[in-house]
């Protein structure tokens, strides 16, 4: 089974993040950088997928800044066998740009799978992978919680609002990973070590002139402080009516 | 102190895996392992799927193949979040593994440390007894030479993974006399007291070891801190030690602890500064939450001040540590580096988590936040592998030499 994992660097989740002097990128001194929390569980996946077929190979793509290959290092020590790296100076706003040059790594990678995390922890766009499996014209679910696959075909399960909808699709389909789909694991020390002899090809990449741009990137307005009301059953009818009046909310 | 110092890229990958084991997975068991003081297989077992009880040993003697400066790592962040598992793999690596890596023959290190290095089963070092601590020298556990093998009597205390290990490098007198000469280090197994949660977790028991004759260990020390760890006494009444399994030179023991205690301290160096970080971030977590007087307390400078001093000092220690460990790892004499290192973070333990319970009042004097915990675990950085006495005491003999005197 040839699986393909399409991994993003991204500022890890507890990082306190601040606009840089252009107004519309995140500042990157002192940032800590991670694999995003989602591609981890893609990344898991097909590590599972690969043992369980006993043989295969899984390839992680990034694209990205050189400093992405420390996070490929990462999957590259749970497990998986090589990298590339679709070498851009930046990642583009214009998330089609990504598709397009990942769509164009894929194509004749001979993949039976690719996998990507539902949504990357920086800008939340979760379009990259299903518009690159429009541009492969693979079958794509998104959000997959729970996978099985059986000889060509596969059943994936989706969490959605209130229950569960199960989809069913042929492979090779583009797929991307929700949360309990699995556990990641921790790298293991050796896995540590193996990954620094793993080979990560190095493909630059190009992109047509964006047709979007970041306009203005602002912190969220600071929380104000709460209120405390008073206490018990006496502050209900302060509360329903600053609920009503100040709040707005009934 | 800048990572660049001493840090590759691989190492802050070990780093970056231990934080997260540390803090996904043990942290939440730490209170309750405490409180309960049962030895937590299924952490440890973890830990050793993960390769962390063999990290500074290369591939072929069945270790993971990084470097001590790893190992130094690992212990660093165990310890940030529990103390109990930091002398864990501590204790396991440096004391009762590196003797049979320093001093053991081929067929010996063939035979055990596929077992110890590749996180089999737990080791343990026993050289303190009843009547001999600081002054090892002292130690009064016999071995009679019987010809093909050698019998031990005597007793051995305080020693870490005494139940729930199975392979121990132990010391005892083959020339009788309260100097260090005529000692002698021995390889002894015994089986694993709770063998069935080590079954059960899949490590920490190996059916394929010969047990010794006559070792046998005693009831589990109710201990103030450290309590997740396993101290007990070693017995040994008419040992049958064969002779392929002395380790190293016969009379050699003494010199050979001395060496294996040196790296030791680097090991409990790193350990106390965990936890002295661990308390220092506790406390500055509590001091950007926690208001009185309509402030933050952390905009007292009674509060801030003190956290100023931690820092400076928490920065002094991981320097001291690193430089050591800098220093063994490339073969350099590291004697009272190490000292230096162990003297210094072990008393910075002890004041950073004193003053993280300070910070915390009321509330840190609870079990509600780990702080006490913490300052319980620190103690005996002071006292473990070398009082902080036998510190000063070395480094002293460094400075003044022939002045202080050798006895």
């Amino acid at each position: 089974m040839k699986i393909a994992v399409c991994i993003k660097r991204v500022p890890d989740t507890e990082t306190r993040i601040r606009i840089a002097a252009d107004g519309v990128s995140a500042d990157e001194a002192g940032v800590k950088f991670i694999l995003n929390p989602y591609d981890e569980f893609a990344v898991e996946e097909a590590l599972q997928r690969k043992e369980k077929a006993g043989a295969g190979e899984v390839v992680v793509i990034a694209l990205g800044p050189d400093a992405a290959q420390e996070t490929m290092r990462t999957a590259l020590a749970m497990g998986a066998d090589r990298g590339v790296l679709l070498r851009a100076d930046a990642i583009p706003a214009d998330v089609l740009a990504v598709a397009k040059a990942l769509a164009a790594e894929l194509k004749d990678g001979g993949y039976d799978l690719v996998l990507f995390g539902k949504i990357a922890a920086d800008d939340c766009a979760q379009a990259v992978g299903p518009m690159t499996a429009e541009l492969l014209g693979l079958p794509c679910v998104t959000a997959v919680s729970k996978l099985e696959l059986d000889g060509g075909k596969g059943v994936a399960h989706r969490e959605i609002e209130g229950g569960v909808e199960v989809v069913e699709f042929a492979l090779p389909a583009v797929l991307t990973a929700d949360k309990g789909l699995n556990t990641p694991r921790y790298p293991a020390l050796k896995g540590i070590m193996a990954a620094k002899k793993k080979p990560v090809e190095v493909k630059p990449v190009t992109f047509a002139a964006p047709r979007l741009r970041v306009a203005a990137l602002e912190m969220p307005p600071a929380r104000k402080e709460g209120r405390i009301v008073g206490e018990g059953p006496d502050a209900v009818p302060e509360l329903v009516r600053l609920l009503r009046e100040e709040a707005k909310v009934l | 102190m800048d990572d660049s110092l001493f840090f590759r890229e691989e190492h802050l990958e070990v780093r970056e895996m231990v934080r997260d084991l540390a803090r996904n997975e043990i942290a939440p068991i730490a209170r309750a392992a405490d409180a309960s003081g049962e030895f937590p297989w299924p952490t440890v077992a973890k830990m050793a799927e993960l390769g962390l009880l063999g990290i500074p040993w290369p591939e072929e003697l069945g270790g993971t193949g990084m470097d001590y400066i790893s190992y130094i790592i690992a212990v660093h962040e165990l310890a940030k979040v529990d103390a109990s598992h930091g002398i864990t793999v501590s204790a396991h690596t440096t004391l009762g593994t590196s003797p049979i890596v320093d001093f053991g023959t081929p067929a010996q290190r063939a035979k055990y440390l596929p077992l110890l290095a590749g996180g089999k089963v737990l080791g343990g070092f026993g050289l303190t007894e009843p009547g001999a601590g600081s002054d090892a020298g002292g130690t009064a556990t016999m071995a009679e030479d019987k010809g093909d093998h050698y019998l031990l009597n005597g007793s051995k205390i305080f020693i870490t993974h005494a139940g729930v290990g199975e392979i121990f490098v132990c010391t005892a007198r083959t020339t009788p006399g309260t100097t260090g000469r005529g000692i002698t280090s021995f390889i002894v197994k015994k089986e694993n007291v709770e063998k069935a949660k080590a079954v059960a977790v899949g490590f920490g028991h190996d059916d394929s070891i010969t047990w010794t004759k006559g070792v046998r260990a005693g009831k589990k020390e109710d201990k103030m801190g450290w309590r997740a760890s396993d101290t007990r006494e070693l017995f040994f009444q008419d040992a049958v030690v064969p002779k392929e399994d002395v380790l190293g030179p016969v009379g050699e023991g003494f010199v050979q602890f001395l060496k294996t205690l040196d790296s030791g301290r680097i090991g409990v160096a790193a350990l106390s500064l965990g936890i002295a970080e661990g308390a220092y971030d506790e406390a500055v977590k509590y001091a950007g939450q926690r208001k009185q007087f309509g402030r933050y307390i952390g905009a007292f400078q009674g509060i801030s001040f003190a956290l100023a001093d931690l820092a400076t000092e928490i920065e002094a220690g991981k320097l001291l540590t690193y430089q050591a460990a800098w220093l063994k790892q490339n073969g350099k004499p590291h004697k009272i580096e190490a000292a230096k290192a162990k003297l210094y973070c072990s008393e910075l333990a002890m004041r950073a988590t004193i003053n993280a319970v300070q910070v915390h009042g009321g509330y840190g004097y609870t079990t509600d936040y780990p702080v006490e915990r913490m300052m319980r675990d620190a103690k005996v950085c002071e006292i473990g592998e070398g009082t902080s006495e036998i510190q000063r005491l070395v480094i002293a003999r460094s400075i003044l030499g022939d002045v202080v005197g050798g006895g």
